[in-house]
């Protein structure tokens, strides 16, 4: 298998989607002339020219809008968000026009959009570009919400996204795009609400999604120190949910630990939480812990920035505490 | 009364028309008048919910406008759309029983009111947001130029939405695209319950088209032929050259913003004005002038009304909607 880095892989996709249906196009700022302000459009303007690759002026709700519109009429768009901290001047487009379309309509307009960027803090862009929105949309029905954490995920999904008839927000991790991973060189497409167990273990199941896959599989080799074996269970799609895979790990450890990097406050691992202790509390052995960003807009000095996100430490401790060794 | 500087756009003169081509329009504008009306009664007797914007006064802009476009260009229009629906095609039966919420309706009860959709028709909403669906009609527009389809958009908003972002950025890419769009003001003096001389600094909203090098035009629209004719001419400019025109059309509701409005910021004086231009009586006295005989005439509105009868049997009789079923989610896999 190749060795790829997840940026390229995402690359792939867009492009191997672009090949096999001519009515999938990508528009967004720097897409094409700029081959994409983090690269991950790098050549596509100059395999399939300017009325595919798109370039937009600053004004996300207008071309949000305007993908929205195109889906309507049978179009594929596939709008990139330079970062998805600006889609928080489009979200009209995402959740009124793109979520809501299909069932106002009465089930005649259907919308198979994509929107797509990075998202998550990257370091020390200040609070206006660092924070994870990924609660905000799986709040919402009509979407889907796709944060892959690997290169091969990134592919699989992506191109799944592609194909889906209905709106996805595919948020992708702003500081995963230079790592690498296997990917197979024949197609392959992952299904949306299937998760994926990142690492087998037997003493605790710790859910991350994104980077903070990383964040759990670093601390879960420091917890195989201790004798602790973590599983890592990555639902890779927020919405849907796999819950299914989510509570047979915790039927198996007794113990949840989730972990995200957003705010605390009605955030994603909330909802997991609920559900675990609705589909397997006789299984729990311990509460639900989470390991969320502090309550607060991100600062900017670096130190501060460490401080406020979930580190591998958090993570321990957290995890400590499920097992009531703290 | 004085009407305000951006009541009368132009001195009055008949445009020249034909029985033939009148006559239908006057039908149709007589059929969404008759059909507000009913959807009002039903309204008031609690059988619609929710709320519920008429558009009496402005037939004309819808009628004149949609019957400058072949029946597979796109039409968008706002929360205030049931004439826009009818003129596009759409029978008044589905669209009452939408408003009923019935199972029949044209959405199956899914949408009401504000949120007509209809593909057969291409009449692409039915939108709620003020201003959100003009990039959607962009990008019906971007659709047709990028299949090279020959189609044109049309996108109606009211003189409201001029203050908002997602006019501002639709307009703003359709110049710069050179989309096959025409984008229709119907300026009926109030965004809600607040005049114009309130909102917009500059109250000639055709001229934001001049920041985007893009073809304008301003006009009354009290008079049905004026506004297919010009609208004909903005809808050959897309066609033809690709090319965008922002028109914005002069009109009055007759009614309060919706039925819970009793429109207290106009006077009686202001309304009863705007009433002597009513472009039913207007287009009816047209039809005279140009030869219909009132029996004619008469014949037609006897037929209007009981098409519009039909429909409130119709929605009344109708099923509830069907147990719900979620149209979200049914992904490709």
């Amino acid at each position: 298998m190749a060795v790829i880095s997840y940026r390229e892989a995402l690359n792939q996709a867009m492009r191997e989607e672009m090949e096999r249906d001519a009515n999938v196009f990508v528009m967004g700022e720097e897409v094409g002339h700029y081959n994409g302000a983090y690269k991950v459009t790098q050549g596509l303007l100059q395999r399939f020219s300017e009325r595919r690759v798109v370039d937009t002026p600053i004004a996300e709700m207008g071309f949000a809008g305007v993908g929205v519109g195109a889906a309507m009429v049978g179009l594929r768009p596939i709008i990139e968000f330079m970062t998805w901290n600006f889609s928080l001047v489009a979200i009209d487009q995402i959740v009124n026009s793109a979520a809501k379309m299909f069932q106002m309509s009465g089930g005649q307009f259907n919308i198979p959009i994509v929107f797509r960027g990075p998202s998550g803090p990257a370091v020390q862009v200040g609070s206006q570009h660092s924070q994870a929105l990924e609660s905000w949309y799986a709040h919402v029905p009509g979407l889907s919400v796709v944060l892959p954490s690997t290169a091969y995920d990134a592919k699989g999904l992506l191109k799944t996204a592609i194909r889906d008839d209905n709106p996805v927000v595919f948020m992708e991790g702003e500081t995963l795009y230079g790592m690498t991973g296997e990917v197979p060189e024949a197609e392959y497409l992952i299904p949306f609400g299937v998760g994926d167990i990142k690492r087998p273990g037997k003493d605790v199941t710790l859910v991350a999604w994104s980077r903070m896959v990383h964040v759990c599989l670093e601390a879960a080799r420091e917890l195989a120190k201790q004798g602790i074996d973590a599983e890592i269970v990555d639902p890779r799609t927020l919405r849907p949910l796999d819950t299914a895979i989510i509570c047979d790990s915790v039927k198996k450890t007794g113990r949840c630990v989730i972990v995200e990097v957003g705010w605390p406050q009605a955030g994603f691992g909330a909802e997991i939480a609920y559900q675990v202790q609705r589909q397997c509390l006789d299984a729990l052995d311990a509460p639900v812990e989470r390991v969320c960003s502090d309550d607060v807009p991100m600062p900017y000095a670096k130190n501060l920035e460490d401080e406020v996100q979930p580190q591998v430490k958090d993570v321990i401790a957290a995890v400590r505490r499920a097992l009531y060794l703290d | 009364m004085t009407l305000p500087d951006s009541a009368r756009v132009e001195p009055e003169q008949a445009v020249p028309t034909t029985v033939d081509e009148l006559a239908p329009l006057y039908r149709q504008m007589l059929a969404i008048r008759r059909m507000e009306e009913a959807a009002a009664k039903a309204y008031s007797q609690g059988k619609i919910g929710g709320f519920l914007h008429l558009i009496i006064g402005q037939e004309a802009v819808c009628v004149g406008s949609i019957a400058a476009l072949k029946p597979d260009d796109y039409v968008v229009a706002t929360y205030r759309e049931h004439g826009h629906a009818y003129a596009k095609g759409i029978a008044a039966r589905p669209i009452m029983a939408e408003l009923y919420g019935k199972k029949t309706g044209l959405v199956k009860g899914l949408g009401g009111s504000m949120h007509l959709f209809d593909k057969p028709t291409n009449f692409l909403g039915g939108h709620g947001i003020v201003g959100g669906h003009v990039p959607l009609a962009a990008g019906a527009a971007f659709a047709s130029k990028y299949r090279n389809d020959g189609r044109v958009t049309v996108c109606y908003f009211g003189d409201g939405a001029a203050t908002i972002g997602g006019f501002a950025e639709g307009l703003s890419l359709s110049a710069l695209w050179k989309l096959p769009i025409v984008l229709i003001c119907e300026n009926n003096q109030y965004s809600m319950g607040t005049p114009l001389y309130r909102s917009l600094a500059v109250e000639d909203v055709s001229l934001r088209a001049l920041a985007h090098g893009m073809a304008r035009d301003r006009f009354d629209g009290d008079d049905v032929i004026r506004v297919k004719r010009r609208i004909a001419e903005a809808v050959d400019r897309a066609r033809v050259t690709g090319e965008p025109t922002l028109v914005e059309i002069v009109t009055y509701r007759f009614r309060g913003h919706s039925m819970s409005d009793p429109g207290l910021y106009r006077t009686k004086e202001e309304v009863e004005e705007w009433r002597r231009r009513d472009p039913l009586n207007r287009a009816r006295l047209r039809l005279l002038e140009v030869g219909m005989a009132e029996a004619a005439i008469e014949a037609l509105e006897a037929d209007v009304k009981a098409e519009i009868e039909d429909s409130v049997k119709f929605a009344e009789d109708s099923a509830p909607a069907d147990a719900y079923t979620p149209y979200v989610m049914k992904g490709a896999q």
